[in-house]
C-alpha cells in the first residue's frame, strides 16, 4: 500500500545548526504515528517539513506517493493543528472552520453543511458564532481540530496539540482524540508530542527522536515493552538503566544476581543495560540476600511512594511501590528485579 | 489638596500658552474690523469661493495623501515583516529617520530633484519633468513624508501576528494573497486605521510642504490662514479659517484616539 506520508532521507539545516538529520519514515493511511522526543529533538521540524512550512535541505517528502518537496503548503491538502491553536482572532468559530473550504472555493451551501458537520463532530455546534477570545483553551483546541478536519485531509498533522492545556483537560482531550480517531479510519495522523503517555495512548507506532535524529521506531506496545535503545527505555517509561554482563543468549548478571533477559537482536560486543521500570523494582527491608541498596529519598505521590535508591554495586535506581512499610532515608534495603526485563543498547 | 497644588503649574502653562491664544483666536473670529461682535466674519468667510476652494483642496489633498501613504506604508511594512532581505533593519531604521525630519526638508529635496533647475531636469532636459509646482508635487511630497506614520504601526501589527496563523492558513489551501486579505490585513486593521487617522490629521494641517513647494493654485486651509494673517492682514478672516481648521483637527484627533483605544482594547482581550 502506498504510504500516506513518506519522508526519504530528510534533513533540515539552519546555517550550521542541524535541526533534522536524514529522517526516513512512512505512515500508512489510517495509521497514527507519534513523533516523540524532548525539546530540540527535531520532531516539530519533521512535521513542518511534511506540512511545507520548511524546505528540507536534503531528502524528499511524499504524500500518497506524490513528491511534494517543492510544493507550497497550500497545495499539499493537509490538516494542521498547532500547539497555540492559531485560530484567526477576527473570525467567528464558523468562519474559522469554513476558512479552508472557502479557500478551496467550495460552494456556499456545501460549506455551511460541512461546518455544521465538523462542529458537531467536535462538540462545538453551539459555539459557531463565538469569537476565539470567548472560548476556553479546550474549546479553542476543538475548533482548531474542526478547522483542520473540515477540508477532509488525507493526513492530519498535530503539533503538540495538548501541551497548552492543563492536566485534567489534557486527559479529557486524549479521550476526545481517541473518539475522533475512530471516526476517521482512513486519515493518517502524525502526532508530535513530548509526552510519552499521550503517545502511548494515541499512537499505533511511535518514532522516538533525539538530537535531530530518529532513535527508534516501532509499534507503541513493542517499543514500550521491548525497546532496543537505552534512550527509548528511559524516555518511554522512565526505565532504570542498569549496566549488566551478558552471560549467554538468555541471561545476564547484575552483581551476584543472575537474571533471565534475552540479548537476541543486539549486536555482539555492544554495551548493554537492563531496562527496569520503576514499578517492577521490588524493595523490602534487608534480610541478607539479593541486591543491597540504601534509600536516598522517599516521596509520597498519592497513589504510592517513589524511592530513590543506591545499589551497593554503585548504581542508582528508582522504584515505585504502593507501600514503603516504614522505610526511611538512610535505611539498608534489599532490591529485587524480575526476570524478563528488556536488554537495551547503550549509546 | 497637595495633589491640586501639583496640578497648578501644568494647568497654568496650558492656559497661558495654549488656552488663552486659542480663546483669543476664537473671540477674534467673532469681532469685525469695526469692533462689532457677531457672525458677520463667519458669514463672509464661509460664503467665499476662496474658502470653499481651500477647504475642498485641503480635504482632497489630505485624503489622497493618506490613501497613498496607506498603500505605500502597508506595502513597505509587508516587505519588511514577511520578506526579510539583507539590510532590512537598516531600511526600517532609515524610514524611521524620515519621522525626525522637518516636513519642508522633503519639499526642499524634491525641489533639488524635480524642480525646474533640479537634477532630473538637468539630466533629461529642461521641462522634462514638470509636476512639482502642481497639486501632484504637494501630494507626492506629503506621501513621501507621511508614509512612515502608517508604516510604523502597520509593521508593529504585522510582526505581532503569530507565524503559526499564517502557516495554518496556508496549509488550509489559502494562497498568499488570500492569507494577506483574510488573515493579515483584518488583524492589522485597528493599527492601520489609527495610522491613517493620524496621517489624515497631519496632512490636513500640513503647512511647510505646501509653502515650500509653492505650487500654483494650491491653497489649503493652513495656507489660507497664513495668507489672510500675514499677507492681507485680514485677522478676523484668518481667525475664522483657523477655528475651522482646529475643529477639523480636534474631530480627527478624537477619531484617532477612539480607533487607537479600540485596537488596544482588542489586543488586550486577545492576549488575555
Amino acid at each position: 500500500m502506498t504510504p500516506a506520508v513518506e519522508l526519504r532521507g530528510v534533513s533540515v539545516h539552519f546555517g550550521r545548526t542541524v535541526a533534522l538529520h536524514d529522517l526516513s519514515l512512512a505512515v500508512a493511511p489510517g495509521e497514527t504515528l507519534a513523533l516523540l522526543g524532548p525539546s530540540g529533538s527535531g520532531k516539530s521540524t519533521a512535521l513542518k517539513a511534511v506540512a511545507g512550512f520548511l524546505r528540507p535541505t536534503a531528502g524528499r517528502v511524499l504524500l500518497a506517493g506524490r513528491d511534494v518537496t517543492d510544493e507550497p503548503p497550500n497545495r499539499r491538502g493537509l490538516g494542521v493543528v498547532v500547539q497555540s491553536y492559531a485560530l484567526f482572532p477576527h473570525m467567528t468559530v464558523a468562519d474559522n472552520v469554513a476558512f479552508g473550504l472557502r479557500a478551496r472555493r467550495v460552494p456556499r451551501r456545501a460549506v455551511a453543511e460541512r461546518v455544521a458537520e465538523v462542529l458537531d463532530l467536535v462538540g462545538m455546534a453551539g459555539f459557531r458564532d463565538r469569537y476565539p477570545r470567548q472560548l476556553s483553551g479546550g474549546q479553542q483546541q476543538r475548533v482548531a481540530i474542526a478547522r483542520a478536519l473540515a477540508v477532509r485531509p488525507a493526513v492530519l498533522l498535530l503539533d503538540e496539540p495538548l501541551s497548552a492545556l492543563d492536566a485534567a483537560l489534557r486527559e479529557e482531550m486524549v479521550a476526545e482524540l481517541l473518539r475522533l480517531r475512530a471516526e476517521l479510519p482512513d486519515t493518517a495522523v502524525v502526532h508530535v508530542t513530548h509526552d510519552q503517555s499521550e503517545a502511548l495512548a494515541l499512537a499505533d507506532r511511535i518514532a522516538v527522536m533525539r538530537d535531530a535524529r530518529l532513535v527508534e521506531v516501532g509499534p507503541a506496545a513493542e517499543l514500550y515493552h521491548r525497546p532496543a535503545e537505552s534512550f527509548t527505555a528511559a524516555f518511554l517509561g522512565a526505565s532504570n538503566l542498569l549496566p549488566v554482563d551478558v552471560e549467554d543468549a538468555g541471561a545476564v548478571r547484575l552483581g551476584g544476581l543472575r537474571l533471565a533477559a534475552s540479548s537476541a537482536g543486539l549486536p555482539s560486543g555492544a554495551a548493554v543495560a537492563l531496562g527496569v521500570r520503576p514499578h517492577r523494582v521490588g524493595v523490602r527491608p534487608y534480610t541478607g540476600s539479593g541486591l543491597a541498596a540504601r534509600v536516598l529519598a522517599v516521596q509520597w505521590r498519592g497513589t504510592g511512594y517513589r524511592l530513590d535508591l543506591e545499589l551497593e554495586l554503585g548504581h542508582r535506581l528508582r522504584a515505585e511501590t504502593p507501600d514503603v512499610a516504614g522505610l526511611a532515608v538512610g535505611d539498608r534495603v534489599e532490591v529485587s528485579i524480575p526476570d524478563g526485563c528488556p536488554l537495551v543498547r547503550v549509546a | 489638596m497637595r495633589r491640586l497644588l501639583w496640578l497648578l503649574p501644568p494647568v497654568a502653562v496650558l492656559v497661558v500658552f495654549f488656552g488663552y491664544p486659542l480663546a483669543l483666536v476664537l473671540h477674534q473670529s467673532f469681532v469685525s474690523d469695526d469692533g462689532v461682535v457677531g457672525l458677520a466674519n463667519w458669514h463672509e468667510v464661509l460664503a467665499s469661493a476662496e474658502f470653499r476652494r481651500a477647504l475642498v483642496r485641503t480635504v482632497l489633498l489630505a485624503v489622497a495623501a493618506t490613501a497613498g501613504c496607506l498603500v505605500l506604508g502597508v506595502f513597505l511594512a509587508l516587505v519588511i515583516a514577511f520578506a526579510p532581505f539583507p539590510g532590512v533593519r537598516a531600511v526600517s531604521r532609515l524610514v524611521d529617520v524620515v519621522l525626525a525630519f522637518p516636513s519642508f526638508l522633503i519639499a526642499l529635496a524634491f525641489t533639488f530633484l524635480y524642480g525646474s533647475a533640479g537634477v532630473v531636469n538637468a539630466a533629461l532636459g529642461a521641462g522634462a519633468v514638470d509636476f512639482l509646482y502642481s497639486p501632484w508635487g504637494v501630494l507626492l511630497a506629503e506621501i513621501t513624508f507621511y508614509t512612515p506614520f502608517v508604516m510604523r504601526p502597520a509593521l508593529a501589527a504585522f510582526t505581532q501576528i503569530p507565524g503559526a496563523q499564517l502557516d495554518v492558513a496556508a496549509s488550509l489551501g489559502a494562497s498568499p494573497w488570500r492569507v494577506l486579505r483574510q488573515v493579515v490585513l483584518p488583524d492589522a486593521l485597528p493599527a492601520l486605521a489609527s495610522g491613517a487617522c493620524l496621517t489624515l490629521l497631519l496632512c490636513m494641517n500640513e503647512f511647510g510642504i505646501v509653502l515650500f513647494v509653492g505650487a500654483k493654485d494650491v491653497i489649503t486651509l493652513p495656507m489660507l490662514v497664513y495668507t489672510k494673517a500675514i499677507v492681507t492682514f485680514d485677522y478676523p478672516a484668518a481667525c475664522v479659517v483657523a477655528v475651522v481648521n482646529v475643529v477639523f483637527s480636534g474631530a480627527l484627533y478624537a477619531l484617532h484616539r477612539r480607533v487607537f483605544a479600540k485596537g488596544e482594547g482588542r489586543a488586550a482581550v486577545d492576549a488575555a
